[in-house]
């Protein structure tokens, strides 16, 4: 495992903030850390990359503790919200960042790939989110890191810059970086993460893979049909269902009963235009996750 | 030390491109010239040459605007750093926390040195051209120079201190103006109110004043640069106690330095950010 946490609680304040949790991560895998504001990922990555004391349990990364030199040698971040001196160029801020690592040849290199070169010669003070964002990550790329500790790093970004970063994110991942990734943007971690932890109140509550969620929760799978307007109000009688609008219907099943509903579907023949078959989304999954913990 | 001078390289970068550096050395140059050419009319009458003049009226100058330069330089530190986010980063890189002060320091250190060099260079400049130099008062000017550096590396580090301690920019540049209004005036103040008090020269005069006097880098600074003869009296005006003339002031300049960035060494330990 590149890294282990085990029985790990922070209290702050006379506040559990971190609550006995128990996560790895190997080489290689993408981890999401989902939760509301204050659940706990802020400080479970602060503790991963030694800033705050642990009160309960231990971190080890690649067997060393957070904060030794060993692990901060192996270990990126990139803190939500980072803006470096307004002054400074992008370049010169990689420079001194890369020298630290130890990988001054990188700079360049860098600088194109996550698409700022033409900008680098500027002051950050003229950049914009996205690009104050993309020089974030390229110092998190320096020095190849073995374990790449993200904090909503796609947070006002567009939906363009969001590809591109987590393209960057799968080809750190195919060298054999361990990601841990924070976001609110549930959706969109959906395609990119191997495997979802949900903190809430400082524990961790979920810790599975999206498949293996979807099966536990049996969420119900929507199917919205699209016939002519004409026709609607029929095939609603004939199949139970919602009417969205003029032209649509949605219907609810459990996942046991979708391939049976599809084929009753399809039996009215011609009068259905379009069938899109809707599984529940991470947005869905973890609020049901987090109200089951509420009971 | 090679993570040092990465920060130092940006950090002077910043100075320069902040207009930090420009506005230090615009103020020592235009004060230094000022003062020279103002005593360049008492020169003669005192029986030294112009330069051993000006100098005295540098060193009271510098008392003032040396410790107030280092702590506009360096109040923000380590707060805006925190307050930016950068802080977090930096911290989880494989650099000794010290480093960052240590490369902080360079900078400001060498932002500091040009403006006292351009400054100090202006007022021999000046003696040179409407009065007189002598290598004597070439040499206190150096002496000078030295004990004006080292009193800026003490508030340099009191600056890191202090923004580290106070973890916000706005609660560090009042504590700095309190520290300066303290250690550069009110100290003398309270000093000189003890030395009314007690006219019968009683213990406070003759035990504990040479070593308060001491103790304060501002007055050790006044001290070491004190020229002999009637200049001094015309700088400083202070009785020239036994402990005044010993290595006492020296030493004492040397350590504030040190001191204040082990202090500052400390409170960014204490930062989990």
């Amino acid at each position: 495992m590149t890294l282990q946490v085990s029985g790990a609680s922070i209290v702050r304040g006379g506040v559990r903030t971190l609550n006995q949790v128990s996560l790895s991560v190997a080489r290689g895998e993408r981890v999401a850390l989902v939760g509301h504001n204050g659940a706990g990922k802020t400080t479970l990555m602060k503790a991963v990359l030694g800033l705050w004391p642990l009160d309960e349990g231990e971190v080890s990364i690649m067997g060393e503790p957070p904060g030794s030199k060993a692990a901060q040698e192996r270990t990126a971040y990139l803190p939500e919200n980072v803006s470096f001196h307004p002054a400074l160029t992008g370049r010169e801020v990689l420079q001194m960042l890369a020298s630290i690592r130890k990988d001054s040849a990188s700079v360049e290199r860098l600088l194109e790939r996550v698409g700022i070169a033409d900008a680098a010669s500027r002051r950050i003070g003229t950049y914009s989110k996205g690009m104050r964002q993309r020089l974030g990550l390229a110092q998190a790329l320096l020095a190849q890191p073995r374990l790449a500790v993200l904090d909503e790093p796609t947070s006002g970004l567009d939906p363009v810059s969001r590809n591109d970063f987590y393209k960057l994110v799968d080809e750190l991942a195919g060298n054999g970086t361990a990601i841990l990734i924070s976001s609110h943007a549930l959706t969109e971690l959906e395609a990119k993460t191997d495997r979802i932890a949900i903190l809430r109140n400082g524990h961790l509550v979920v810790n599975d893979t999206l498949t293996a969620l979807r099966q536990q929760a049996g969420l119900p799978i929507k199917v919205r049909i699209t016939a002519n307007s004409m026709l609607t109000d029929a095939i609603a009688e004939s199949l139970g269902g919602r009417r969205i609008n003029g032209q649509s219907l949605e219907l609810v099943c459990a996942p046991e009963t979708k391939v049976k509903t599809l084929s009753r579907i399809t039996e009215l023949g011609s009068i259905i235009e379009d069938v899109d078959v809707i599984p529940p989304c991470l947005d869905e999954l973890y609020q049901y996750y987090s109200a089951e913990d509420q009971q | 030390m090679r993570t040092a001078f990465a920060f130092a390289a940006n950090e002077f970068r910043i100075s320069r491109r902040n207009r930090l550096l420009w506005a230090s050395v615009l103020m020592m140059v235009l004060f230094s010239g000022a003062l020279t050419l103002l005593s360049s009319g008492s020169a003669g009458n005192l029986g030294v040459d112009t330069l051993t003049a000006a100098s005295a009226s540098l060193a009271t100058l510098s008392v003032y605007l040396v410790p107030l330069i280092a702590l506009i330089l360096s109040f923000d530190a380590i707060a805006g750093e925190l307050e930016r986010g950068t802080l977090a980063l930096i911290l989880t890189y494989p650099a000794p926390r010290f480093s960052l002060i240590f490369g902080k320091f360079l900078a400001h250190g060498a932002t500091l040195a040009i403006a006292l060099c351009l400054g100090y260079g202006v007022a021999a400049g000046v003696s040179l051209a409407v009065g007189s130099a002598s290598i004597e008062s070439a040499m206190y000017l150096l002496r000078l120079l030295g004990g004006a550096l080292l009193l800026g590396a003490s508030f340099l580090g009191l600056g890191y201190a202090l923004s580290a301690w106070t973890r916000s920019t706005g609660a560090a540049a009042g504590y700095a103006i309190g520290a300066w209004l303290f250690v550069v005036v009110l100290y003398d103040v309270a000093l000189l109110a003890g030395l009314v008090v007690d006219t019968s020269g009683g213990p406070f005069s003759k035990i504990y004043f040479p070593w308060l006097l001491i103790a304060n880098p501002a007055d050790a600074f006044r001290l070491v640069t004190l020229p002999s003869g009637q200049a001094a009296e015309l700088s400083s005006g202070f009785i020239s106690s036994a402990a005044a003339m010993s290595a006492g002031p020296l030493v004492s300049l040397l350590a504030w330095p040190v001191a204040m960035l082990v202090l500052a060494w400390m409170s960014i330990r204490r930062i989990s950010p």
